[in-house]
């Protein structure tokens, strides 16, 4: 492959493979920067979107950004490609495909008939070249509905995982997190626990925690401990009660490598989970989180841009069925995403990417200290991503992990939500925290003004009012 | 301590305020919960407690390091009743900003450092050097590296088996592995580096220790040890030294660091409480009125 060269003016741009293309293209960020990929003038980055806008589609069947015989994720995309769903869009350019997506006409049903058709490096590419409201547009037209024992992506719905992290898994402390959450009625996404102590013991203990608190509550709704696939493989082995299977992925092999798994490990996990038959109106059992700039982090990403290489951990994900993705946008620092802005920009990308590839995604908004961002600037990516139908955020009490050490989306900011676009949450989640007397119906309020008597009688002290 | 940094939860006389009433689980967790609420939003007094923890976090980020102070605070110290001889070093980030977003530059010596280390170098290896890092917080570094020396020090001075220690090295704008490049300049076996942690909103003063046998230049970390949250509030620096010079003594006896090494001075904190106990599943709780 020679390149690709563009004129403008007296000036000749040359790119020297479609990975640089894809990467001149990307919109600014820090990690691109410092991979040493991004475009070095604002002109350059421009004309590598036009140069991008006007490749055929099938550029990106017949040429890769990572070869073949190196990368299991290049191999994955290319042996799943579907043809016939490809058909509708295969004589369409890049610039096309964005004019395509945002027809009127081309609606839930359409996009979700071409989606298995669509590569994710092809996904990337389109997205480069689009506005934040494009991204929005299209994203929101996407349709993605799971389910375990709750249905999560219905249109007009809004689920919340329930993030009850605890620095030294301090049960009550961890127990008292979901109690602040479940009042407030966060938890319909997953009860999903980080251990601060990552081994299968843990792991376990803290699985008949959630197990015993779902059943003696009756909450439609799951758990996960976020531990690496293999201790829950372990943990299913040993009989523990486990509802989905998380795992962090990555875009390329050498990332999955980084991070110790292979296709064929969460194949096997998965099958694990499918055989223990927990779900109870649907069977989605894995749980994944993303994030751009884990390739390089890992030092694999072959000279590829951080938002391609996240859409490409998708098309790992959407072969393995999962109930939820979740984006973990601003948690990885300001080398790879630098402020508010290149946080807001990706975390549309990445939503948008997803749901087309047909995942139901979430996104964990959220940053770090020492990345130049605030809550201002995570209101904006909230109130943009649920406008954009984002299946489900983070609940964490004040939007402060104290385990992990970052700020993600509160409680409080999914009733914001809640209010400004009218969205419930899960269906069967909803009717329980009806029935619990924690939603209302009545009035023009979302939340009950009184503790109902089942969860008074629980406080230690019983109903203490202090 | 100021009335606003306090656990304190949000003033009951607050107006337009709906209280939350399991004030009482806080005793569990330091995790902001029963907050209250305006409508569905933050009390006014939440919101602001939250943004001057945030504030703190971000002084913390961008503080930059007193060497003069921090030498004033480490020169009362001794070992083997000898002062510490003590070097001031810079790595490539020449400031913050650049710091921040080129992880890279932090990790090695600016030459000037590099050179001026190659003065002290020893022709024999020497046991170990300590390194103490600015990192994402000087904060942490001026409230806990004077405390936790001290403690580590002390060890080190009844161990069976002495420790020669290197010049202590102060680096500025430093990532972990700095360290690497720091031991190589100064012929040292093993280092120990003392880093200021991404500040958490909870906790903005929370120092790192980082241990390598035989560091190298472009060493990843599953090389290294870490021990973290090491400040008052969490592991505490005496108990941080003692977890320390366990590590220090192991490591130079099997010569390996890393997930090859492991911690067993405390065995994992895993909480074996039975589940009956948990507030939520006792069995008055769920229904049952057995108890």
């Amino acid at each position: 492959m020679a390149g690709y060269r563009y004129q403008l003016g007296q000036r000749t741009y040359r790119f020297k493979d479609l990975a640089g293309v894809m990467a001149k293209a990307s919109p600014l960020r820090s990690g691109d920067q410092l991979a040493g990929v991004a475009a070095t003038t604002a002109e350059e980055r421009v004309v590598a979107q036009m140069v991008l806008a006007d490749l055929p589609l099938t550029t990106f069947l017949n040429e890769t950004v990572i070869p073949y015989e190196q990368d299991d994720i290049t191999r994955l995309i290319l042996d799943t490609h579907d043809r016939d769903a490809f058909e509708p869009v295969a004589g369409l350019t890049v610039g096309e495909l964005r004019n395509w997506l945002l027809l009127e006409s081309t609606d839930a049903v359409v996009l979700q008939d071409v989606s298995p058709g669509l590569t994710p490096e092809m996904v990337a590419a389109v997205s480069k070249i689009m506005r934040n409201q494009d991204l929005i547009l299209v994203a929101r037209k996407c349709e993605v509905i799971t389910a375990f024992r709750n249905t999560i992506g219905i249109p007009g719905h809004f689920s919340t995982r329930l993030q009850p992290n605890h620095p030294t898994d301090d049960l009550n402390g961890i127990a008292a997190s979901i109690f602040d959450g479940l009042m407030y009625g966060s938890g319909d996404a997953v009860i999903g626990i980080n251990p601060a102590t990552d081994n299968v013991a843990q792991t376990i203990n803290l699985l008949h925690m959630l197990d015993e608190l779902i059943a003696s509550y009756n909450i439609p709704t799951q758990s996960c401990v976020l531990t690496h696939v293999t201790n829950t493989i372990e943990a299913i082995e040993r009989g523990a009660p486990v509802d989905l299977v998380f795992q962090s992925i990555g875009g390329t092999q050498k990332t999955n490598e980084s991070f110790g798994v292979s296709l064929a490990m969460l194949q096997e996990a998965r099958e694990a989970a499918l055989s223990l038959k927990r779900g109870t109106v649907g069977h989605n059992v894995m749980y994944f989180e993303t994030g751009q700039g884990s390739a390089l982090s890992a030092n694999g990403h072959h000279g590829v841009d951080q938002q391609t290489c996240e859409a490409r951990a998708y098309g790992l994900a959407r072969v393995l069925d999962p109930l939820l993705v979740n984006t973990v946008v601003g948690f990885i620092g300001p080398e790879y995403l630098f402020d508010g802005k290149q946080i807001i920009r990706a975390g549309l990308e990445d939503h948008f990417c997803g749901k087309l590839l047909g995942l139901p995604m979430g996104c964990d908004v959220c940053y770090t200290n020492h990345a130049e961002a605030d809550q201002n600037d995570m209101d904006n990516l909230l109130t943009l991503l649920a406008s954009a139908h984002c299946q489900f955020i983070m609940g964490i009490p004040g939007a402060d992990d104290i385990m992990l050490n970052y700020q993600t989306t509160s409680f409080h900011d999914a009733l914001y939500v809640r209010q400004l676009f009218g969205a419930k949450p899960a269906p069967e989640f909803d009717a329980w925290l009806e029935e619990q007397k924690i939603f209302t119906r009545s009035g023009n309020s979302l939340l009950t003004d009184e503790l109902s008597q089942r969860f008074a009688a629980m406080l230690p002290g019983g109903n203490a009012n202090v | 301590m100021s009335d606003h940094q306090t656990k304190k939860p949000a003033r009951h006389n607050e107006q337009h305020l709906h209280v939350d009433r399991w004030q009482q689980l806080r005793q569990f967790t330091a995790a902001r919960i029963g907050l209250g609420r305006a409508g569905t939003s933050l009390p006014t007094s939440e919101l602001l407690r939250f943004q001057l923890a945030h504030a703190q976090a971000i002084d913390a980020v961008h503080a930059s390091l007193d060497s003069t102070q921090l030498i004033d605070d480490l020169q009362v110290l001794t070992y083997m009743n000898e002062p510490l001889n003590i070097l001031s070093v810079q790595s490539e980030a020449t400031e913050r900003l650049i710091y921040l977003q080129r992880p890279d530059l932090g990790r090695n010596l600016s030459e000037a450092s590099a050179y001026q280390l190659q003065q002290y170098r020893s022709d024999s290896p020497v046991d170990v050097a300590i390194v103490v890092a600015d990192g994402l917080s000087a904060t942490a570094v001026h409230k806990q590296v004077p405390p936790f020396l001290s403690a580590l020090l002390a060890r080190l001075t009844r161990a069976n088996k002495a420790w020669q220690l290197a010049p202590l090295c102060i680096a500025q704008q430093g990532r972990v592995a700095i360290g690497d490049d720091i031991a190589e300049q100064l012929n040292a076996q093993m280092v120990v580096v003392l880093i200021g942690e991404r500040p958490g909103l909870s906790s903005p003063d929370s120092l790192g220790i980082y241990l390598t046998w035989a560091p190298k230049r472009g060493f990843d970390d599953a090389k290294r040890n870490c021990i973290s949250n090491v400040r008052h509030a969490g592991l505490t620096p005496d108990k941080a030294a003692h977890r320390c010079a366990y590590l220090m003594e192991n490591a130079r006896n099997k010569q390996i660091s890393g997930v090859a090494l492991k911690d067993r001075s405390d065995d994992a904190i895993t909480d074996k409480l039975p589940l009956s106990r948990v507030f939520m599943l006792s069995a008055q709780c769920v229904g049952d009125n057995t108890e």
